[in-house]
């Protein structure tokens, strides 16, 4: 984070205008993370209004996500940035997809929780669903975090910690599917659950990618499609 | 390492003191952050066209130039970019000894093309532009025909004996600047005639016409329109296929369009060179990032 010194252009209006986008995204940020807080408790309490809400808020969400591209649009048209300036303006456009499909999966997180609480409640999964909905959303909270304060170390964490809930997943997975095997009158409840942990296993993955921009902005190198280890590895180069 | 750690506190500073504070080190910023000691990066390359070590270049007593050091290779072409004043036009002067025109001006140095050196005493210097020609910023074609222009050189250095050779010598600079099919009916009407354009493709004919190994240019484009411009690099990357070329400019968008390698200078030191790839994406000395990305200069 030694060279991240967006506000010293002497342009002010270029400084204006990256300070605007990096307050943006930050509000974007905090939209979204509100949302997947709010469709989980929805979806454990069978809370149809709060679900309703997080639905609601899908609108901003999408707007902002058009906002933050315009003025990137804008500050490459009008300024060519290079270097740091660059990547950040690269790093942004790629969050804000992730930030919006974070958004679009809490939505079906919701509407889970809307289906469960007209047919009644899941025999199965809640716990799964609570320790990896704990676990996603505080590697959104981390990914946000580590954009905010430009720090690469913490967006590689958050790398690292997508493996620990794609393994967790997994493993709610197969007992979900031996449970409904043994109960087949359950299904229809416990698939409603198998696709919210499904999105939230989603929401884990696009935190992840977040990080891997962050990672980008800050040490200038691509750390996309490879493992965690790897992406050490091309740090210490 | 204090001037970096001043850099960093300013960068999370959020209050308007911290910022006023930010506004007025701005300025000082270029004191405060520390020279590296050698040049980052990879100024050096295998076998290069010209290779200039400890280059120092000093205006009576001032010193403008820092012992530089880098590579020129072949067929490649060079930016060097940086705030005014830093030195990188009396650089590029060295590299055929335009500076010797200047009697305050002192270079000291391995300069060298291929096995050339470049200072030996006993260089014929008309020879040695020949081989490393120039084009500068304001166009200035002789008060002559287009044809005597690019004609000029061929004839002084008795390139070509018969009116057929010297014919075709024009024609074929005129075409790879460029510009022949736009003056092939006026050959013989003045080369002060054409537009701002058309003229600086006039003096890089005019400097190709002489077969030069290597070509020097000094903010070429400033003085033009967009569209001349992008003339005149379209034109850079088609040379730079028989030619070496060294190009000084203030247009950052250009150097990453036209050159494989960028070589940053600040106050005559030759910060860091890099590909240009690099410099523009990830430089790496505070340097060059602050340049590149305008925070001064």
């Amino acid at each position: 984070m030694d060279r991240m010194h967006f506000g010293e252009h002497s342009s002010t209006q270029f400084n204006e205008a990256l300070e605007s986008i990096r307050n943006n995204l930050m509000e974007m940020g905090g939209l979204v993370e509100k949302q997947v807080v709010d469709a989980l408790q929805a979806l454990l309490h069978a809370d149809s209004d709060l679900a309703q809400k997080v639905l609601d808020t899908e609108d901003k969400v999408d707007k902002l996500e058009m906002l933050i591209d315009e003025e990137c649009t804008r500050v490459l048209a009008l300024r060519q940035p290079a270097a740091s300036d660059l990547r950040l303006i690269i790093a942004v456009t790629k969050a804000v997809s992730d930030l919006e499909r974070i958004g679009d999966e809490s939505a079906k997180i919701a509407r889970m929780g809307q289906q469960l609480a007209e047919e009644g409640e899941s025999p199965r999964g809640y716990v799964e669903v609570r320790h990896i909905g704990n676990h996603v959303r505080n590697m959104l909270r981390d990914t946000l975090d580590a954009f905010a304060r430009f720090d690469a170390k913490k967006a590689l964490a958050v790398a690292a910690e997508d493996n620990e809930v794609d393994l967790e997943y997994r493993s709610a997975m197969r007992s979900l599917v031996t449970f409904m095997m043994e109960d087949p009158r359950s299904i229809t409840r416990v698939l409603n659950i198998i696709w919210s942990l499904r999105a939230l296993e989603r929401i884990g993955d696009h935190a992840r990618n977040i990080g891997e921009q962050v990672i980008y902005l800050v040490e200038g190198k691509d750390v996309r499609h490879i493992t965690v280890d790897e992406i050490e590895a091309k740090l210490k180069k | 390492m204090e001037t970096a750690q001043q850099l960093d506190k300013r960068s999370l500073g959020n209050n308007d003191a911290a910022k006023d504070k930010a506004i007025k080190e701005q300025d000082t910023m270029t004191q405060d952050t520390p020279y590296p000691e050698q040049t980052v990066g990879s100024p050096y390359v295998d076998d290069p066209k010209m290779r200039l070590r400890d280059v120092e270049v000093f205006y009576a007593e001032n010193q403008a130039i820092h012992g530089v050091s880098l590579d020129i290779g072949k067929n490649e072409v060079v930016s060097l970019i940086g705030p005014s004043g830093c030195g990188k036009s009396t650089f590029l002067r060295c590299l055929n000894r335009m500076n010797d025109t200047i009697d305050i001006c002192r270079v000291k140095g391995d300069l060298r093309l291929e096995d050339q050196d470049l200072y030996d005493p006993k260089l014929d210097v008309v020879e040695l532009r020949a081989r490393v020609g120039m084009v500068f910023q304001k166009p200035n074609p002789f008060p002559k025909s287009i044809y005597d222009n690019v004609a000029y050189g061929p004839r002084i250095h008795g390139l070509a004996n018969k009116k057929y050779d010297l014919d075709e010598i024009v024609e074929n600079s005129l075409q790879k600047a460029g510009l022949w099919n736009e003056v092939k009916d006026r050959l013989h009407s003045p080369g002060t005639g054409l537009s701002g354009g058309q003229q600086q493709r006039l003096c890089i004919a005019r400097t190709i016409a002489v077969s030069p190994e290597v070509v020097l240019m000094d903010e070429p484009c400033s003085a033009l329109d967009p569209i001349a411009t992008a003339k005149i690099e379209e034109l850079i990357s088609e040379l730079s296929e028989s030619y070496t070329i060294a190009i000084v400019t203030h247009s950052m968008q250009q150097a990453a369009r036209v050159s494989h390698r960028t070589a940053y200078f600040h106050l005559g030191r030759l910060i860091e060179m890099n590909d240009t790839d690099t410099v523009f994406t990830k430089p790496e000395h505070d340097l060059t990032e602050a340049y590149i990305t305008g925070r001064f200069g």
